[in-house]
Order: C-alpha cells, then sequence, then structure tokens
C-alpha cells in the first residue's frame, strides 16, 4: 500500500532515506541539496532511524568518511550539489575503483565561475567516467524511485559500484509535488539487509583495501570496473522489474515518449524532459510525427538500447543542459551521435540549454522540433535561451 | 493522445516575508490531498525580506508534465499591491484571467488605481485581516481563503483541515486557530467583478 504526500524533491529524497535508514551517512551542506541533509539529519536526532551521522567539514571528508565505513561494511550513503561534488572528485573515482555501493543524491547545480546557485548538469556531467552509475529524474516521484532502487543496484554482487542520482535544483529540489510513497517495510523488503562484499572487519577473512597497484595488476582491476559498469545493465533492468511489480511505475534505461513512429525525435535528461513531453503533446496534437527519448540511465551509457529506439528517426536533437566548452558540443549529445553512428542516417544536432537556472519552456521545446521540420541542423551547438 | 486538461496556472507576486511561498505551498498541499496532482515552486533569487518575489502553482486532475515557470497564469494573486508599477504584474495573463489583489479598495477602485482593463478581479484586505486576526501583517493566509473563494479549485473545510494538520506542531494550536479565523473573514469579505 503506497500513500500519497506533497513532497520537495529534497523531501522526496530524504523520506526514501528514512525508510532505506543506512548504517552511516556522512555530509556537509550545499545549496540546494541542504534542505535534504537537514531532514535527514531531523530524523537521526529524532531517533526515527538509528544511522550515524558523521558531520564532516568539507565534502572532501565526506566521501572519504563514506569510503572508509562502506569498506568497513556498511550500508552508506551521502548527498551534495555542485562545488562539494567538485569537491569530492578524486574521492569519487576511489569509491567507485574500491568497489564500494554508496549511493548519493546529486542535486544538480551549475558549477562557478561565475558563482551560481541554480540548475544545470555541469557538476554531474563532469563526474560521467569517474565510474559512478548515474541515474537522471524527471519529477520528485521519479526521485523517490530512483533513490531506493539505486540502492539495490548499487548492492548487487555483479555491480559493486556507487550510484549517484541526479536531479535538478531548485527546479526538483524545492518544487512541492504529489509523490506516492512506499511503506517503510515495503521499501526494507525490497533492499533487503545489507550484507557487505568482503568487509575490513570481518577479522576471519582479512582483506585489503588501496593498495599500491602498479604495472603488474592496475589494468586487470580498471578492466574488471569496466566489466562491472557492463554488468548493471540486466541488474539495473531486473531491479526495475521488481520494482514495477511493487509500485506499479514503470522504469527503464530510458523513457519512449511517442518515438516508435517518431520522424523527429528529441533527447533530453532531468525535469526539463516533463516541459518536453508537455510540447510533443501539442504537437502531436496538431498531427507532427515527434517524440521524446528521455535518458534515465546515464551512465552505463544504454547505447545498444538507443540504436533500436532512434535509428529510424529522420532528426535527433539532443538537449544538453552542460557545455562541453569543447567547440564540439554537449557530453549528452557527444555520447548520443556515437552510439547511433554507422546505425543510422539520421541527421542530428545540439542544443545548449538552461545554464545557471536559466528557464526552459514549452516555446523554446517547440521551436526544437520546428529546427528539425525546418530541415535545420548545424555541426556546432546551438544555444537555446540565450542572449547572443 | 493526450489532450489538453483542467490545469490552472497561478503567479503569486510578493515580497520577501509576507509568507507566500508558504501559502503556495500550502495551497499545493491541499490540492494533493484531494487527490488532485499539483506544484508549488517559488523563483529563487536574493532572498531578502521585502524583496519582489513571485512564486508558481500549478492544479490539475491530470500529472503535471511542465517544469518551467508560468508565464501565461489563469490566477494572479498580489499579495503585495505596491508592485503594481515596480513589477509588470499583469505579464501574460489572459482575458479571462483572474486577479486577486489585497487591498482595502473594492475592485472598481482598485481597476481605477491600478488601471486594469478587463479581466475578473477580486479584492480582499487580507492585511488588516492578519492585523486584526494574528496581531501582525502576515497577509498570506487570508489570501488563501480569499484564492479558495475566487477558483473553488479546492474546498475551504479541506483547507482548514490541512491547516490544523500541518502547522498545529510548528506554530502552535492557538496561532493554527488565529490563522484559520483569518481564512474563514477573508472568503466571506473577498469581493469580485467581473470583466
Amino acid at each position: 500500500m503506497s500513500k500519497v504526500l506533497p513532497l520537495t524533491g529534497n523531501e522526496a529524497g530524504a523520506e526514501a532515506m528514512r525508510q532505506i535508514a543506512p548504517d552511516v551517512v556522512a555530509a556537509y551542506p550545499i545549496t540546494p541539496q541542504t534542505e535534504l541533509m537537514h531532514r535527514f539529519a531531523d530524523y537521526v536526532a529524532d531517533g526515527v532511524v538509528p544511522t550515524e551521522l558523521i558531520l564532516v567539514e568539507s565534502e572532501h571528508s565526506a566521501m572519504s568518511a563514506c569510503v572508509g565505513a562502506s569498506a568497513a561494511g556498511a550500508r552508506v550513503m551521502t548527498a551534495t550539489s555542485s562545488q562539494g561534488m567538485a569537491l569530492m572528485w578524486e574521492i569519487l573515482y576511489i569509491a567507485a575503483a574500491l568497489r564500494q555501493p554508496i549511493v548519493m543524491p546529486l542535486v544538480n547545480r551549475a558549477l562557478s565561475a561565475p558563482i551560481n546557485i541554480h540548475c544545470d548538469h555541469s557538476d554531474s556531467m563532469g563526474a560521467r567516467d569517474t565510474g559512478w552509475i548515474q541515474l537522471y529524474c524527471e519529477n520528485c516521484q521519479e526521485v523517490y524511485d530512483n533513490v531506493v532502487q539505486a540502492v539495490k543496484i548499487a548492492e548487487d554482487k555483479d555491480v559493486l559500484l556507487p550510484v549517484m542520482v541526479c536531479y535538478d535544483g531548485f527546479i526538483l529540489s524545492h518544487t512541492v509535488e504529489r509523490v506516492e510513497v512506499l511503506e517503510d517495510h515495503e521499501v526494507k523488503e525490497f533492499i533487503g539487509p545489507y550484507v557487505a562484499d568482503r568487509p575490513l572487519l570481518d577479522l576471519d577473512h582479512p582483506v585489503t583495501y588501496g593498495p599500491l597497484d602498479l604495472q603488474d595488476y592496475y589494468f586487470e582491476h580498471k578492466r574488471q570496473e569496466a566489466e562491472a559498469m557492463r554488468n548493471c545493465k540486466p541488474v539495473i533492468q531486473r531491479v526495475a522489474g521488481e520494482y514495477e511489480l511493487l509500485s506499479g511505475r514503470k522504469y527503464g534505461p530510458f523513457d519512449e515518449y511517442f518515438t516508435q513512429d517518431a520522424e523527429h525525435i528529441m533527447v533530453c535528461l532531468g525535469s526539463a524532459a516533463g516541459t518536453a513531453k508537455a510540447a510533443v503533446d501539442e504537437l502531436r496534437d496538431a498531427g507532427e510525427k515527434v517524440g521524446l527519448l528521455k535518458l534515465r540511465v546515464f551512465r552505463p551509457f544504454p547505447a545498444e538500447e538507443l540504436i533500436a529506439a532512434l535509428s529510424h528517426a529522420k532528426g535527433i536533437a539532443v538537449m544538453d543542459r552542460a557545455d562541453g566548452v569543447n567547440s564540439i558540443g554537449g557530453p549528452v549529445f557527444s555520447e548520443i551521435r556515437a552510439a547511433v553512428y554507422g546505425h543510422s542516417s539520421a541527421k542530428i544536432s545540439n542544443y545548449i540549454y538552461g545554464l545557471g537556472g536559466r528557464d526552459i519552456d514549452i516555446d523554446m521545446m517547440k521551436s526544437v522540433f520546428q529546427d528539425m521540420k525546418d530541415g535545420k541542423y548545424a555541426e556546432q551547438a546551438y544555444y537555446i535561451g540565450v542572449r547572443e | 493522445m493526450a489532450k489538453k486538461d483542467d490545469m490552472i496556472q497561478m503567479r503569486w507576486h510578493s515580497r520577501g516575508g509576507q509568507g507566500a511561498k508558504t501559502a503556495a505551498d500550502f495551497f499545493t498541499q491541499v490540492a494533493i490531498a484531494e487527490g488532485k496532482y499539483s506544484q508549488a515552486f517559488p523563483e529563487y533569487g536574493p532572498e531578502r525580506s521585502g524583496a519582489p518575489m513571485r512564486s508558481y502553482t500549478r492544479v490539475s486532475s491530470n500529472p503535471i508534465k511542465l517544469h518551467s515557470a508560468v508565464y501565461a497564469p489563469n490566477v494572479l494573486i498580489i499579495v503585495d499591491p505596491t508592485l503594481f508599477g515596480p513589477v509588470n504584474v499583469l505579464e501574460g495573463l489572459p482575458h479571462d484571467g483572474v486577479i486577486i489583489i489585497n487591498t482595502p479598495m473594492t475592485p472598481e477602485e482598485a481597476r481605477k488605481q491600478y488601471g486594469i482593463q478587463g479581466y475578473k478581479v477580486y479584492t480582499v484586505d487580507a492585511t488588516r485581516i492578519s492585523l486584526d486576526e494574528l496581531g501582525r501583517p502576515i497577509p498570506n493566509m487570508p489570501m488563501v481563503g480569499a484564492l479558495v473563494k475566487a477558483t473553488a479549485l479546492v474546498q475551504l473545510d479541506n483547507v482548514i483541515e490541512g491547516l490544523r494538520k500541518s502547522f498545529s506542531g510548528k506554530f502552535g494550536k492557538e496561532v493554527v486557530e488565529k490563522n484559520i479565523r483569518a481564512i474563514n473573514r477573508a472568503y466571506e469579505e473577498v469581493k469580485g467583478q467581473d470583466a
């Protein structure tokens, strides 16, 4: 039995964390993540959860404490945004390479400079090759659902990789929406008790984490990490299937919205995907064959699945809320174009939008579809919603 | 195929400290408790007390996909009428839009004062009501009472029940009952005039 609550994205994340009740949480406040951990800290202070909350002096320490606690054998979570994750940087790689199933809500916020507290994806997109699984959320319901699923994905013995649940700062973190939450016992049974794989504190089976690993074995360990990322795909699907049985809500590597017969498809992730769906609704009502592909899983990148979903399109427009600053285009664009290369004759263009929280509305989304209809494609990225 | 639904979009114009964000969030809570879909979100800027700010609310019987700001509100809630002038509060309001203004003026007087032509105009002296009932100029909850009367989007009983449920723990029974009196008074006292 689920219940309906009015929750912000941060409250939805905190509600999921309360039900997960991790053994250890280490965190440092940063806008717009702060309210999530504020609420979770209340649960700890009120004795609602038995979690050991470690309030550290920086995000570098937060992630370091998470790695230590996870290696020791605890179920571990943290959360951050923007500069906070930038400060975690070196430990992000270590968490993944030591195969620690840490789960971290990442409340997307633009990176400095100029300083800005609002949403874009420059923080999480910069971390796309750190070895973390990345799930992106369209609305507050998905924040809740993805955080719950993330625990089960991360801890699967075929995976053992950390998961970042990315959701848009303010646009979701501070927006109240209707969220269906599961019963506490349903979440507990879904994720199951945590049994750590080779914990440091298992003194009968001593192990070493993080030793020097030179020419002789480093490559093999990285190869295994890459294999784990590949192995995630069926696990993510299996977890989504089990979650659907429990919640009635369907998840996949991506969401296909009127794409099957679409001539022109937009690819988008995050909260803007909802606005894009509303644009598709209006254009479909006008008889236009348009569709939206909303990416949920960005890491591992679902290339094979995307080929099947996109290759019939005449045109593809890829939306990026982060600029590569590389004279080529945004990160989602680069990967989509690489994925369909040799499999599709579709023309592909890239739109950079919404940096630093710049709003993107339904008319801008419609203009992207209009560009495709007009045969307007460009090698260089278009910038939409910016003053040139 | 998805069809245009019955979504109503609202924009609140207020100044920091007047409680518009709390009121917009609370209105959404009530709508969700009634089984509707609803969204509430403020436009975050420099959060200074007294600075002009906007909050947005959407209500629908279908899931709400949009995550953009509200550019064409069906309902405008002017918590602070001194924003007429410094802010183009009427921007994007369609011809059948509804405006609810916190002012001691009648709708006719408000039309003249603020140069409002067309639209449906409601006025309520929310600041007076909050001073009378709470002893403080926090006009947000009376504006909710006026909004409920003007739009009938949610039931007044559910607003009162929701207030007791959500705020009793934080503010205590006495403050909540004062707010309920303020909401009821605004609901009774709000005056409307068609275009």
